[in-house]
């Protein structure tokens, strides 16, 4: 299953190499990052998007090894918690003036909008969650996708919470996570 | 006050405390190495760039300090390659300084540019690309402590040329900046209270001694909790000579070549007190049937080492030497005897089998040999190896009892790690009797150092165990690919020819009645001494626990009659 990371890291030159390349070295497959500054200059912040076969037990080590980067300052796991979720998506669709109409009821459905219109095409812009973008990509590719750009999912927790870190050691460390987690041995 | 960057490395690198760096100079690194001239260190100038990383790292682990190695860009960058992954691979806290083009002229494909943070990132903790002369402060600074704090491990500074030239005001930094770097020093409380409560329920426990007792400087530590309790402790490869040989509690080593009552004692442990270890796949052998009856417990200062291999129940996150001060007052006194009791009867079968106690039967055989030199030098000497079956057979037969004289390329594996590591080990600890133990496979691999010991007067002893085979991969083609030898038989130079074309004194011997006449003759002669023994060539490194098998399915020697 997916499991969705924040992690704040230094900004400086590289650190999202350094952060993709642990990725392919202990080999996790990314579903999508990004990466973008915060209110402080000095921090960036990314969401990692992991495909974790094994769980929780995944999750750990994912977390264990971005603590292994010098420049990375904090991470969280924020999968199970109340947060909000969100991708950006650019679709352009091949339609005529004369099915502009049933693009538009469709944008509005999804409170979508379109932001260019051509001749042969409009571009429609959508955030949301992932689940519903691809609900809307479902909809828009009988009518021919020409292009499609996404952000990849950017994730905020809501109130105080701010997801769950599950390093041994760490002050607000849980232990029963680590029991479950031992539990899940194969 | 105004200086060139090259300047600020040095005045950097002084203030760290170093007295010898290793390294190769060439065009991207010219600044550095004039700048070198104004400044107390003694550069030892190598053969080959991996040397210089291995001595670097062999000075480091027999000092504790961090070690400095240094090359240009390009193909001298990526000579460093090998030795920053053993470095990596073994935890040991190396500074590695590489010349680079100018920043200018970066991704143009400029003579001798070569991506070597790129290059080296998943084989360094940490390494940074210096394009300006005021970031060599604080990046040089941090470099060397990120090298020798929480688990140690190597760090490259590529530095451009024009960084190298440049003048930038120069300040030393008091302090690092490193806000995602905070290794744990202690273990938590109820962390500790967890273990605790496995202690106590324990009829079997073992202690599984890593590297990381010797990092963390806390042999004496380990010994008072191992007495106290009553647990008896088994060593990694890099983890002998954290508790004494000696020590009536001592189980060796374990694992793929481990001794036969160490690897049944974790099998049938109850509770396994991981120290500093990783779990390699060398000491567990197949995971799924690892230590199947034990608790474990994991004190380690890396957490993504916790749970990577083997779960454990309680992970102890924290330097080692706290973790363990911590729990002394926490845990009683036991006495274990039944459990004592039932693994030496498991090591009194075993011995029956051992070659110690063959006959001379007039060949030269690697652990006799090594049992010899340890006699002879009263098992005080420094002692460093190559990799292959004589590695395993010194780990085996050279008894460590004090710590940091044990110095193997174990996570990595790298041939040509022995005499290199000497130099560097000798660089540490003049006075102290060096002895690099080689196959002759490895031994060729960087006998051009010889030359570099002898230009530095390098008092190190070099003993060859030549079986004309690259013996241990023929082990494996004779156990495993039904003796199909495939690529192993190798044909050796006169090593004593060699050896005395360096400027080297050698002997080569035989015979086993003339092995310690020879031993004794190289302790006397000063400076680097090579021995060649020619050994029984096709023994093998018993017991032996087949990649992938469980940990107590160990083919053991035969039997002298069935041999
Ligand atoms: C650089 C490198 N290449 C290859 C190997 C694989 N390897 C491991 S042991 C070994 C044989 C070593 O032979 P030798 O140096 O003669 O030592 P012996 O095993 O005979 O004691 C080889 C080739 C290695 N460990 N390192």
């Amino acid at each position: 299953m997916n499991y969705t990371f924040i992690a704040l890291v230094e900004n400086k030159p590289g650190v999202l190499n350094r952060v993709a390349s642990l990725f392919r070295r202990r080999n996790f497959n990314i579903e999508s990052l990004a990466v973008g500054r915060t209110e402080n200059p000095e921090v960036s912040r990314m969401t990692v998007v992991v495909d974790c076969p094994n769980g929780d037990m995944d999750a750990h080590k994912i977390e264990a090894n971005l603590y292994k980067l010098v420049n990375v300052i904090d991470v969280h796991d924020v999968t199970h918690q109340p947060s909000v979720t969100r991708d950006l998506a650019l679709i352009k669709v091949r339609v005529g003036p004369e099915k502009r109409g049933e693009v538009n009821n469709l944008a509005a459905i999804f409170r979508a909008r379109i932001v260019d219109v051509a001749a042969d095409s409009v571009i429609v812009e959508a955030t949301g969650t992932e689940e519903k973008i691809e609900g809307m990509v479902e909809l828009l590719r009988p009518l021919g996708i020409v292009e499609m750009v996404r952000t990849g999912q950017i994730a905020m927790t809501r109130g105080a919470n701010s997801g769950i870190r599950r390093m041994p050691g760490m002050d607000d460390y849980n232990y029963e996570d680590d029991y479950a987690v031992a539990e899940m041995a194969p | 006050m105004k200086k060139t960057g090259a300047e600020i490395l040095w005045e950097c690198v002084v203030r760290e405390g170093v007295e010898v760096v290793f390294g190769y100079p060439g065009g991207a690194n010219m600044p550095i190495y004039d700048a070198m001239l104004m400044y107390p260190v003694h550069h030892v100038l190598v053969r080959h760039e991996q040397g210089a990383a291995h001595m670097a790292d062999g000075y480091a682990r027999a000092s504790g300090k961090v070690g400095v190695a240094m090359a240009t860009s390009g193909p001298g960058a990526t000579n460093l390659v090998t030795g920053i992954a053993t470095a990596m691979m073994d935890s040991s806290p190396v500074v590695f300084i590489t010349g680079q083009v100018a920043a200018h002229l970066i991704g143009g494909d400029a003579f001798q540019e070569t991506d070597v943070t790129g290059i080296t990132l998943p084989i360094t903790k940490h390494n940074y690309l210096v394009t300006r002369a005021d970031e060599i402060a604080e990046v040089v600074t941090e470099a060397f402590y990120i090298a020798r704090s929480g688990r140690p491990g190597p760090v490259l500074i590529d530095i451009c040329k024009n960084a190298q030239v440049e003048q930038a005001e120069f300040a030393y930094p008091d302090d690092v900046k490193l806000p995602g770097y905070q290794p744990r020093a202690r273990a938590p409380q109820a962390d500790l209270e967890q273990a605790v409560r496995l202690i106590e329920k324990a009829k079997r426990p073992v202690i599984l001694a890593g590297h990381g007792v010797l990092v963390s400087g806390a042999e004496e530590t380990l010994t008072h909790f191992a007495v106290k309790t009553q647990t008896p402790v088994a060593s990694t490869l890099l983890g002998l000579g954290a508790f004494p040989a000696s020590h009536e509690l001592s189980l060796g080593m374990m694992g793929m070549h481990g001794e036969v009552h160490t690897n049944l004692a974790i099998q049938n442990a109850d509770l396994i007190l991981a120290l500093g270890m990783r779990f390699d796949d060398r000491v567990t052998g197949n995971l799924k049937t690892y230590a199947p009856k034990a608790k474990k417990i994991h004190v380690e200062i890396d957490p993504s080492e916790v749970h990577k291999n083997v779960h454990v129940d309680v992970p102890l996150v924290g330097d080692l030497k706290n973790v363990l001060s911590d729990l002394i007052p926490m845990v009683d006194e036991y006495d274990h005897e039944e459990w004592k009791n039932q693994i030496n009867e498991w090591k009194s079968e075993a011995d029956t089998r051992s070659i110690m106690n063959w006959p001379n039967d007039g060949k030269l055989y690697v652990p006799h040999l090594i049992h010899d030199l340890w006699e002879a030098t009263g098992g005080g000497a420094i002692i460093t190896t190559d990799v292959g079956q004589h590695q395993m057979w010194t780990a085996q037969y050279y008894a460590q009892e004090k710590p940091n004289r044990w110095i193997t390329s174990g996570g990595a594996g790298t041939m040509g790690f022995g005499l290199p590591s000497a130099i560097g080990a000798w660089f540490a600890n003049k006075d102290q009797e060096i002895w690099a133990v080689a196959g002759d496979g490895g031994f060729q691999m960087t006998q051009a150092e010889l030359t570099t010991a002898v230009q530095e007067g390098a008092n190190v002893k070099v003993a060859i165990m030549n079986n004309n085979f690259l013996g241990m991969v023929r082990q494996w083609q004779e156990f495993f690919f039904e003796k199909r030898y495939s690529a192993v038989n190798m044909l050796t130079p006169d090593f004593v020819k060699v050896a005395e074309a360096h400027g080297v004194p050698a002997r080569r011997v035989t015979r086993p009645e003339d092995v310690n006449e020879a031993i004794q003759w190289a302790r006397k002669t000063p400076g680097p001494v090579v021995l060649e023994f020619r050994v029984e060539r096709e023994d093998a490194v018993y017991p032996m626990v087949p990649a992938g098998a469980s940990l107590d399915q160990m083919l053991q020697r035969p039997a002298r009659a069935e041999k």
